[in-house]
């Protein structure tokens, strides 16, 4: 930050000019991201019981705009997380592949479900055996299919990934990400758990 | 009106063809199925179907499914390749099923197009996925496989995992696009 106070009598005296980078980088850090992360829009490729699910996880009950999510957008065009859910023949891999380069910069890719992500059960000649072979995958999301708990799971690893990396394009994000996701916290049930009210509460008559 | 009087009206129209009903399956308490199937020859077909549609014995009005099916090491099989047409008589509330047989260099089938329309998209996915050609098919393009792939995945003689069609994309990267 530089900061200025005009001396010179020909601008009176009264004008203090200075220059707001920190600011600028403050917001280009940490205001971009933030307001990125909380508004992906996805665009659910949903070619199997995976996209049913997705539905659940975008629907009321698990609610995926409490994420800022509920913007499905089914243009490419208009969508900045891409949700593979369900398995890629070889006849829709070429329309993906299309899907994926029409979408703009920056973008993410979660692949949902372990068709998605691995061919699953099918091994057969049509089934694509990953759709991370063909086009880059940010997110994968364990499942057959996965809860809408681990879907929101998987948003919210991509969420991370935007806070640290969102502003880069996908060239310059390169092959690797280099990012280290924690685990989520899990609930611990402990002895103390066990003993507590809350539990006491849980266990009592049945009605 | 039951199967037999259909069965009997095709026997008496088409004699030299030895028509002989045979059950389609046997349960395991022995007992034989009474859904019966009747052997055609392929180039006989087309007669045999429209005799079955339009006379008044048989009325087989709805083609209900065709199907493929490949005998390639089946026990007791002589030929490769069978054509089923699944026939029901709306009119007389009866089924029939009718098997026609083919054969390896150039498995070939009259289509059935013309006289019961519905069989237009069975007949794509029978030749599409078993190779059998339908001779006189209106629109004989594939139905189910990109076009690019000129074999035929449902004989058994095709590897489960294919020939290396599910690999030969380019892979798009992050700093390619």
């Amino acid at each position: 930050m530089g900061l200025n106070i005009a001396t010179d009598a020909s601008a009176g005296g009264s004008i203090v000019t200075t220059r707001l980078d920190f600011l600028v980088d403050l917001v280009k850090k940490y205001g971009i991201n933030w307001s990125r992360k909380n508004s992906l829009w996805p665009m659910p490729y949903a070619t199997a019981c995976c996209g049913i699910e997705f539905m659940a996880a975008a629907a009321s009950r698990y609610d995926i705009s409490r994420f800022g999510s509920e913007a499905c957008r089914f243009s490419p065009r208009q969508a900045d997380l891409l949700v593979v859910a369900g398995r890629i023949v070889i006849k829709m891999l070429p329309v993906l592949q299309r899907i994926y380069t029409q979408m703009t910069e920056p973008k993410w890719v979660i692949a949902m479900g372990a068709c998605a992500s691995t061919g699953g059960v099918f091994d057969t000649y049509s089934v694509v055996q990953g759709c991370d072979q063909f086009i880059p995958v940010d997110v994968y999301i364990p499942g057959c299919p996965p809860r809408p708990e681990t879907v929101h799971e998987g948003l919210m690893a991509i969420q991370r990934i935007v806070r640290e990396d969102g502003v880069k394009s996908s060239k310059e994000r390169g092959k690797g990400l280099q990012l280290v996701i924690e685990p989520p916290q899990m609930v611990q049930s402990g002895p103390e758990f066990r003993e507590s009210s809350l539990c006491e509460r849980a266990r009592g008559p049945v009605i | 009106m039951a199967t037999a009087d259909a069965i009997a009206a095709l026997q008496e129209r088409f004699p030299e063809l030895n028509l002989l009903p045979l059950p389609l399956t046997r349960y395991p308490t022995g007992e034989d199925s009474d859904q019966l199937w009747l052997r055609i020859p392929a180039d006989r077909l087309l007669e045999v179907a429209r005799f079955a549609r339009d006379d008044p014995q048989t009325k087989f009005e709805q083609l209900c499914d065709l199907a493929g099916i490949d005998y390639l090491n089946f026990p007791d099989a002589e030929d490769r390749f069978a054509v089923i047409y699944s026939l029901l008589s709306l009119s007389h509330n009866h089924r029939l099923w009718l098997k026609v047989f083919v054969n390896d260099p150039d498995p070939e089938v009259p289509s059935v197009t013309g006289i019961w329309c519905g069989a237009d998209w069975p007949e794509r996915e029978v030749s599409d996925l078993f190779g059998i050609r339908f001779a006189g098919h209106p629109d004989p393009r594939r139905l189910l496989l990109p076009d690019e792939i000129k074999d035929h995945p449902l004989r058994k003689d095709y590897p489960l995992r294919g020939k290396g069609e599910r690999v030969a994309f380019d892979a798009l990267t992050r700093e390619s696009v």
